[in-house]
Formats: C-alpha cells, sequence, structure tokens
C-alpha cells in the first residue's frame, strides 16, 4: 500500500522506474517529430527560391495581427471564435505542458519565475485554459458530426470527406486537456487525503470538478490515477506531435513560420523566377510551375500550413457556380501529393523519377489539376482575403498558368486574343488607328475636345483608357462620361490613341509573361514621351496595371478617387435624383476593392447624390463577389452551372436593388449581360459610376442659375 | 517519319478590316496584320502530334519572301524541326499550279514519306494541294480530319461527310493530304517561344536550286489571273413583319415570291 501520493518520477511498476520510462517517451518522441519535420523539409530545400528574409519588423507586424492576434478569424463568428479560445488556451498552457513534461523526470522541477503567487496564478490561468480548450473540443466534434457546416464538405471529385481525420485530431486534443487536468485534479486530491496544504484549483474548472469526483477515493487509486494520467499525458502529447505532420494540424506548427514568411506586398505578382530581371528572363529555362518542384519553398510551406478550414472555397466564386476550381483543393491535392511523393517512411519515389510529373494535366498520367481548374480562377483575390493563415493562390495559379503557357497549353477561345494582344495591342484584332474613334466622333466632338497626346500636343493628366473602353460600343459611353467628367473640373487631360496598347493586365494573371513585358515596355515608353504628370483612369484592372505591374510611371488613380476628392472639394456638385422609385447598391470591383481597397470613395460619391436611396448587399467591399471577371476571361468559355454576374445580379435583388452602379467596363459587360440572363431585364439596371456622375453633376450653365 | 507541311502567310481575317484599294484589283495592305494560314496550323500541329507519337522529323516550307519568314518562326517555335524558304524573282505572281510546281522540285529534292498542306489558304483555292500530288504522282486525300499511322507505310485517314459523319480510307505513304481545321487543337504559340528561334537561320532555296524552270512559273506562266474583286453593297436592312403569325408567313410567301423565289 502506498501511505502517502508519489512522485510520478518515483513510481515504479512491474519493476520499470517510471522515471526511465518517461525519459525514454521524451527522447523518442523528441527524436522522432525531429525526423518527421526533417522528411517534411526535404521538398522545401528542392523547391525553387524565393525571397522573403527581408522586413523582419513589417514581418513580426504580421506576425502580431495575423497570428498572435488570430486578425481573420472573427470573418467567421462561430469557427472563429472557437478558435480564438482554442488557440488563446493553447499558448498559455504552453509553459505548463513544458513543466508537466519535464515533472516525468525531474520531480521537483519549477519554471522559473512560477514559483510561490505567480505560479498560483498561472496555476488558475491554466486550469479554466484547458477546461476551455476540452470544451471548445466538444462543440468543435459537435458541430462536425452534427451540424455539419456545408464548407468542410469533400465534393466526390476531389476524394472523401475528412471527418473522420477531424474529430480524430479533435478527440486527442480533447484526451489531452483531460489528462493534464485528471493529471492536476489527482496530485491536489492526494494532498487533500494526505492532509497537506492543497494548491488551488480554480472554481469550476475542468481539474476542480475532476478533484471533487476523486476526492471519496483510497489514497491509493489516487496514486494509480494520478501516475496513469500523466502516463496517458505523456503518450498523447507525443503521439500528437508526431501525428500533427501528416495532416492538417501541421498548422500548428508551421503557421507561425508560414505568417512571418507570408507575402508582404499582395499586389505585386511574385516573378518567374525569384532574383531574375526582366532582362534575363530569356535566359531561363523553363517558366513557371509544371512539376511541384517548380514551386517555391514558401508555395511548399503553404500546402503545410493549409487548416482545410474551407474559407477559401466557401467565397470563391468559381467555386460557387460550379467551375472545377476549390482553391481549398489546389493545396490540399499538392500536399497530398508531397505526403505521397516525399513520404516519412521509405524513399517514396521522390529521387528522380519523380521530377516530370506534370502537375496540370490528366489524372491517368498522375496530374493533379485539370487544365480547366487553373483557368477556372478570376484573380479576383476572395480565397487571399478570407485565409486565416495567409496561404497564397493568385501567385501560384499564374505560376501554374505560366507553365501551361510555356508548354503551349492553352485553351482555344484564348489563342485568338492572345495573338491579336501580340499583333494589334489588343485582345478584339482592331486597328491601332480605331483607338481613338470614340473620343473623335462628331457629336461627342461637339460636347468635350479629347485631345490626342503627342509631341506638339502635351497635357498634366493622361487618361488611360485600355482596350475594351476604347473598343467595345457600350463600354465607350464609360469613356466619354470620363472624359466629360474631366473636362468639367478643369483637368489639362489627353488620351494615348493609337499609341496606347492594352495594360496586359490579364495577360499577365493568364501568365503570358513577356507578352505583357511587351505591351508594358511599349506603354511605358508611351507614357515617358506624353510628358504627363499624373494619369487617370476608370478601368480597375488598367489600374492594378499601372499601380503594381508598372515602374516607373507618373502615379495613376481611378476616376472615382478623383471624383470623391472633387465632391469633398465642392468642384462637383450634383443635381437632386427624381425618380424616386430606384434604389442603388455599389457593387465593388475586385481590382479596385479587394486589391487596391478603395471601398469608400464610390460610396461617398454617391451618398453625395442628394436624395439618392443606396442599400448595400451582404456580399460588399473585401467580400465582394466577382462579376465573372475582365480581361482575357472575357474570352474564355469556363465549364460552369451558373454565371457569377447571375449571381451577383440575384444577391442586388435580394438586397432589394434595382439598379447596381459599378466603376469596371468589365463589371459591366457582365453585369449587363447577367440581368438579361436572370430574366430581370426591366426589373433591374445597371450603370458605371462614372455616368451616373456624368448624368447627376451641375454643369456651368446650370450653376449659372 | 520525314513530314512536310506547306504553309502560307495570309492576312488575318480576325484582326484586319479588309477593304478594296482605290484601282479595285487587290485590298488595302499598307495596315494589314498577318499571320499563318489557319489551317495550314492545324496540319503543323498534326505533324508535330504524329512526330511525338511515332517519331520522326517535321519541315514546314514556303514559298514567298523575306517577310514571311515569321510565319516559319512562329512554326518552328511550335516545334517544327525546320523551317525552309522558298523564294525567287521569278516565282513572283505564280498561279496555284505555279506554285505547286515549286514545291514539288522542293519535294523531289527531299525524302519526304507525307506531305500535308492546310485544306486551303483563306485567300485561295484549295488548289495547290491537289495538283501537288498529281505532279508527284502520289495519292492525295483531302479534308483530312483524323490520321492514324497503320503498319506497312500505309496511313488511316478520315474526313467529314454528310451529317458529321466520317469515312476511313486508307491511303499508301509517300501521299500528300489536306488537312482541316478542327483536326486537332494547336498548342499556343508565346513570345518567349518565338523569342527562342528568332535567330535561327532559314535556309533559301531559289529557282536553280530546286531545278524549277523560271519560264514554267511566276506571273506570265501563271494561266489564272485575278482581274477584279466584286464586294456585296449592302442592302437597307431588314424589314420587320408586323402582323400575327399566318398574316407574317402570307406577306413573306408573298414578298418571296415577288422577288422570283417562288414558283
Amino acid at each position: 500500500m502506498v501511505e502517502h501520493l508519489q512522485s510520478v518520477s518515483q513510481v515504479t511498476l512491474w519493476l520499470v522506474a517510471w522515471r526511465t520510462l518517461f525519459l525514454i517517451i521524451h527522447i523518442l518522441g523528441v527524436v522522432c517529430f525531429a525526423y518527421i519535420v526533417a522528411k517534411r523539409l526535404v521538398p522545401l530545400l528542392r523547391a525553387e527560391r524565393d525571397l522573403r528574409f527581408d522586413q523582419p519588423w513589417a514581418r513580426l507586424e504580421k506576425v502580431l495581427k495575423f497570428w498572435l492576434g488570430q486578425w481573420k478569424h472573427p470573418r467567421y463568428k462561430t469557427a472563429g471564435t472557437l478558435h480564438i479560445l482554442i488557440f488563446a488556451g493553447f499558448i498559455l498552457l504552453a509553459m505548463r505542458a513544458f513543466t508537466v513534461l519535464i515533472v516525468g523526470v525531474s520531480q521537483n522541477f519549477v519554471m522559473p519565475g512560477l514559483s510561490g503567487r505567480a505560479g498560483d496564478i498561472y496555476g488558475v490561468i491554466t486550469d479554466y485554459a484547458a477546461t476551455v480548450v476540452f470544451l471548445c473540443m466538444v462543440v468543435a466534434v459537435v458541430r462536425r458530426l452534427v451540424f455539419k457546416p456545408a464548407r468542410y464538405e469533400v465534393p466526390a471529385r476531389f476524394g472523401k470527406a475528412h471527418t473522420a481525420d477531424a474529430v480524430f485530431l479533435l478527440g486527442l486534443i480533447a484526451i489531452l486537456m483531460l489528462a493534464d487536468s485528471l493529471f492536476e485534479a489527482a496530485k491536489v486530491a492526494g494532498q487533500s487525503r494526505q492532509g497537506q496544504p492543497v494548491e488551488a484549483l480554480a472554481a469550476l474548472s475542468l481539474p476542480w470538478i475532476l478533484k471533487i469526483a476523486l476526492l471519496p477515493v483510497a489514497l491509493a487509486t489516487i496514486g494509480k490515477v494520478y501516475a496513469g494520467a500523466y502516463l496517458l499525458h505523456e503518450v498523447t502529447f507525443y503521439f500528437l506531435l508526431c501525428y500533427r505532420p501528416f495532416g492538417i494540424q501541421f498548422h500548428v506548427e508551421t503557421s507561425l513560420f508560414n505568417v512571418y514568411f507570408a507575402k508582404l506586398d499582395r499586389e505585386i505578382l511574385k516573378p518567374v523566377r525569384w532574383g531574375v530581371s526582366d532582362e534575363h528572363l530569356d535566359q531561363v529555362k523553363s517558366f513557371g510551375v509544371k512539376t511541384f518542384e517548380d514551386f517555391t519553398w514558401k508555395h511548399m510551406l503553404d500546402f503545410y500550413s493549409c487548416a482545410d478550414c474551407g474559407r477559401c472555397s466557401d467565397n470563391c466564386p468559381a467555386n460557387a457556380v460550379g467551375r472545377p476550381l476549390s482553391p481549398r483543393f489546389i493545396t490540399v491535392k499538392a500536399r497530398d501529393y508531397a505526403f505521397r511523393h516525399y513520404p516519412v517512411f521509405g524513399r517514396g519515389n521522390n529521387a528522380h523519377e519523380n521530377n516530370g510529373t506534370a502537375l496540370v494535366g490528366s489524372k491517368d498520367s498522375g496530374s493533379i489539376y485539370s487544365e480547366d481548374e487553373i483557368w477556372s480562377c478570376t484573380t479576383c483575390g476572395a480565397c487571399e482575403e478570407e485565409c486565416p493563415l495567409l496561404v497564397e493562390y493568385i501567385d501560384k495559379i499564374v505560376d501554374l498558368r505560366r507553365g501551361l503557357i510555356d508548354d503551349g497549353n492553352v485553351p482555344q477561345s484564348l489563342q485568338k486574343p492572345l495573338k491579336a494582344l501580340e499583333s494589334r495591342g489588343n485582345p478584339y484584332g482592331k486597328m491601332e488607328k480605331k483607338k481613338a474613334d470614340w473620343a473623335n466622333a462628331k457629336e461627342f466632338q461637339q460636347v468635350c475636345q479629347v485631345k490626342t497626346l503627342n509631341k506638339s500636343n502635351g497635357a498634366d493628366t493622361l487618361y488611360f483608357v485600355d482596350s475594351i473602353t476604347s473598343y467595345d460600343d457600350r463600354m465607350q459611353s464609360i469613356g466619354r462620361a470620363t472624359a466629360k467628367i474631366l473636362d468639367h473640373i478643369g483637368e489639362n487631360f489627353g488620351i494615348l490613341g493609337a499609341a496606347e496598347k492594352d495594360s496586359g493586365h490579364e495577360v499577365r494573371r493568364f501568365g503570358e509573361e513577356l507578352l505583357f513585358t511587351a505591351l508594358r515596355d511599349h506603354n511605358v515608353d508611351a507614357i515617358k514621351a506624353s510628358g504627363v504628370k499624373r494619369i487617370v483612369t476608370a478601368d480597375p484592372h488598367a489600374f492594378n496595371a499601372l499601380k503594381h505591374d508598372y515602374k516607373d510611371v507618373p502615379e495613376v488613380e481611378h476616376i472615382s478617387q478623383v471624383i470623391a476628392r472633387e465632391v469633398k472639394s465642392g468642384n462637383i456638385k450634383f443635381n437632386p435624383v427624381e425618380n424616386g422609385d430606384k434604389v442603388y447598391t455599389y457593387h465593388d470591383p475586385c481590382y479596385l476593392g479587394r486589391h487596391n481597397q478603395v471601398y469608400d470613395d464610390p460610396r461617398e460619391v454617391l451618398d453625395a447624390i442628394p436624395g439618392l436611396k443606396r442599400v448595400e448587399m451582404t456580399r460588399c467591399k473585401d467580400r465582394s463577389f466577382c462579376c465573372g471577371g475582365g480581361g482575357l476571361m472575357l474570352f474564355y468559355e469556363p465549364k460552369e452551372e451558373q454565371r457569377m454576374g447571375v449571381k451577383r445580379v440575384q444577391m442586388a435583388a435580394e438586397a432589394g436593388a434595382n439598379v447596381i452602379v459599378t466603376a469596371c467596363p468589365f463589371c459591366m459587360v457582365n453585369i449587363e449581360d447577367a440581368i438579361k440572363v436572370a430574366g430581370l431585364e426591366g426589373k433591374m439596371t445597371a450603370i458605371d459610376l462614372a455616368e451616373l456622375v456624368d448624368q447627376e453633376m451641375v454643369r456651368e450653365e446650370q450653376k449659372a442659375v | 517519319m520525314e513530314i512536310l507541311v506547306c504553309a502560307r502567310r495570309v492576312p488575318d481575317t480576325s484582326e484586319n478590316e479588309i477593304e478594296l484599294n482605290s484601282a479595285g484589283n487587290d485590298i488595302e495592305r499598307d495596315e494589314l496584320v498577318y499571320s499563318i494560314n489557319e489551317p495550314d496550323n492545324y496540319a503543323v500541329e498534326e505533324a508535330l502530334q504524329i512526330a511525338a507519337r511515332i517519331g520522326g522529323n517535321v519541315t514546314v516550307v514556303t514559298v514567298g519572301s523575306e517577310d514571311d519568314e515569321e510565319i516559319l518562326r512562329r512554326e518552328m517555335a511550335m516545334g517544327a524541326n525546320q523551317g525552309v524558304l522558298i523564294t525567287d524573282e521569278a516565282f513572283n505572281g505564280s498561279d496555284a499550279r505555279g506554285i505547286a510546281t515549286i514545291l514539288q522540285g522542293f519535294v523531289r529534292k527531299g525524302n519526304y514519306d507525307l506531305i500535308l498542306t492546310g485544306v486551303q489558304a483563306e485567300d485561295g483555292g484549295a488548289q495547290v494541294g491537289g495538283m501537288l500530288a498529281a505532279m508527284l504522282d502520289y495519292p492525295f486525300a483531302s479534308l483530312v480530319n483524323s490520321i492514324e499511322v497503320l503498319e506497312g507505310r500505309k496511313l488511316k485517314v478520315s474526313r467529314e461527310i454528310e451529317g458529321g459523319n466520317k469515312e476511313m480510307s486508307e491511303i499508301d505513304l509517300p501521299c500528300v493530304l489536306s488537312i482541316q481545321t478542327g483536326i486537332n487543337e494547336p498548342r499556343y504559340v508565346g513570345m518567349r517561344g518565338i523569342r527562342a528561334v528568332a535567330s535561327v537561320p532559314i535556309p533559301t532555296f531559289g529557282a536553280s536550286d530546286l531545278g524549277v524552270d523560271p519560264g514554267a512559273v511566276g506571273e506570265a506562266a501563271a494561266k489564272v489571273k485575278r482581274v477584279d474583286y466584286f464586294i456585296l453593297e449592302f442592302g437597307k436592312g431588314a424589314e420587320m413583319l408586323k402582323g400575327s403569325r399566318e398574316e407574317n408567313v402570307d406577306k413573306v410567301l408573298e414578298l418571296v415570291a415577288a422577288k422570283g423565289g417562288l414558283k
């Protein structure tokens, strides 16, 4: 019979000193974990380079905000709250877990700084932390098994449900919390039974409840529970540690690094090869990502870090309309590929025969992505906006497209516009000399003179029109409205006319890097030659290209920013809107909103129009829903059940709006088409912000009245 | 398999607004952009696919001037092993028979198992392939939309017949085939590919190299000459009938009959 509660390190069972047993488990656990992690790092060492070691302070700021601060989590209320609680619990319990592990081999170990009163307080905190984490596990398991949020589902084409694995891992954490609490409870119960001074347990916490349950039990049994709980904790802890790198919980270890090394300037696309300048691109043997090893090490770390929460795909418009793309599975499939080809045990076929498996292609040849999957992305950025772990998607999609382009695997529907961009500088194959026709039409010239800039005819401001607004009959109206606004506010402006080629925004995002650089270089030369001091555009895609993809060009603004400023300064005033039954809603174009954070200017302009009724759609601002994509996306024929635009128009209708205001010519194409497809003609209209402002602003002659 | 593809550079119909010149005997060519004749591009893709399947060498040849090197480079960027430019002052103004005569001279210098042409040039009349085969005394299949290589120097080819059905034929090698668009999905040629072959030398052959009698080709020998273009005048537009279905049917019959469409 044991007369008093032995320290776990002094227990002997079946002639084995547990201290030795624990020491063996410690060493084994740590060695196993180190081995597994080392194996997981193998592909990262074979990956392409990625320069992410700069700006440590900016990176630490990200860590504080997105990792420690869990910044993205509240965007999903229930799951976010649960995660914040679990994360906080883990952080608080980290030192306790460490102490407990050491106690197994050194009975009197106390973490420095945690003796006496500080230790008591920490004890109370960890009692509650363990309790909260335990309860969160219960809730999480119930959510997974009973409520089954749709975003956790795995469509049949992507394999089997991940529920069992998730529940297993949640269960292990629950057991860990339970074992820890039981260990603590048995210790205090033992102390109490022996009449020793007892450590305080936090009232109503898990250890507190377990202690009460243990008090009536014989001391010898308490001793066994005490030792058993410790063993359970020990085994569970190391099992979890070594099991996590095999699945979604690896993010517990990798997330800190993933956030630290996350992209700092999200708007600048990844270069074809890090460390290779545009001039030396010709020497690069292969473009883009063709095999797994073409990904950068950071992109591979993204694959390991994904927690399978499904938020990316839940917000992905391509996924929502039934296109083959689901960003979550871009990651999951790549991780599975890595696990398969770089296994922890055995050699796998990772050595040399592995190199060369095309990632995109047919399943039979071992590819993991289909071409349609990769072309389905509109690069709207909704997935990246949502990801709590800052996993990058657009760069990967663009890199995969670069690989496809390099091998000539381009959908037939995109080949004509790409060829036309090469020979004519616009995707429609229209003549260069007709680029300024919209401005030179006689009726328009009587209202507003737009000069074409050349050596003898300069201006302060360049209006960069871009292809669609120049050539598309409907969108020319946006161009004219923009010109009239610039004229109204007294801007000395002009256009490049035939000298302006397509901004190449989508050319680059579709992976045709060298065609993009050719277009960019041409435009940069033309802009510089024009001698302008600033650039204005009404096309968010051109805006984004000029702002982030081009270098050494004057500052660029979107017309909505110009209008907002002129409204504030009083240069633009509005007549009251008369038609009282119109309800307006503003649709955020991806490349104005999410990619450039221009959310408020267009709304301020709308709200400055007297009598205009405006409602907000549920999906707005950084959760705006892509209309279907711009540029080359207009030529692509996706496999889908529904158009993105139709979904968007229905969202506007649900919000109670009957006029959709947008600020992008591509949104206009998609939304006007969608209104017809949705059968809402006559009930819903779309108008560009510039058109609306042009229509409602007070003109000179009216001012005088 | 040694494969030769005969290609041609034409004004790109999707990227030009074709207008007549003031004389009315040719189109306005000042601001035109050119590209490879589309069916020829399918022929090159098919040749590349055959070579990839069973091994072989793909040569692309064109009769023209230095400007036409552009399309040879594009097809080399696609994967063709070599491009050949056939050019000679004496060839200017050749009709289809002249072009076939020139190509025949080139084919005889080589050892080609399979000769492909596009089904027709976008500015031509689908004549060269057939004439070339006749001059070489090779078998010829036109409008080919699938090729399967069989044992014993034979091919199985198909062409589309009424209703989307296929007629399958066997043909002996060497032969000439004219390739229909839609036989495959030609791969994309990016800027990178074009730049990679920008400085590859392109061999050039003239009349004397090919043993072609200059008197048998060129404008002087041409027996078919383009004399004029005729462009349809646009009508006044559609007349919309506004009545019940029965009334409209009667009205349509009446209008068609009035124009001599019904007897």
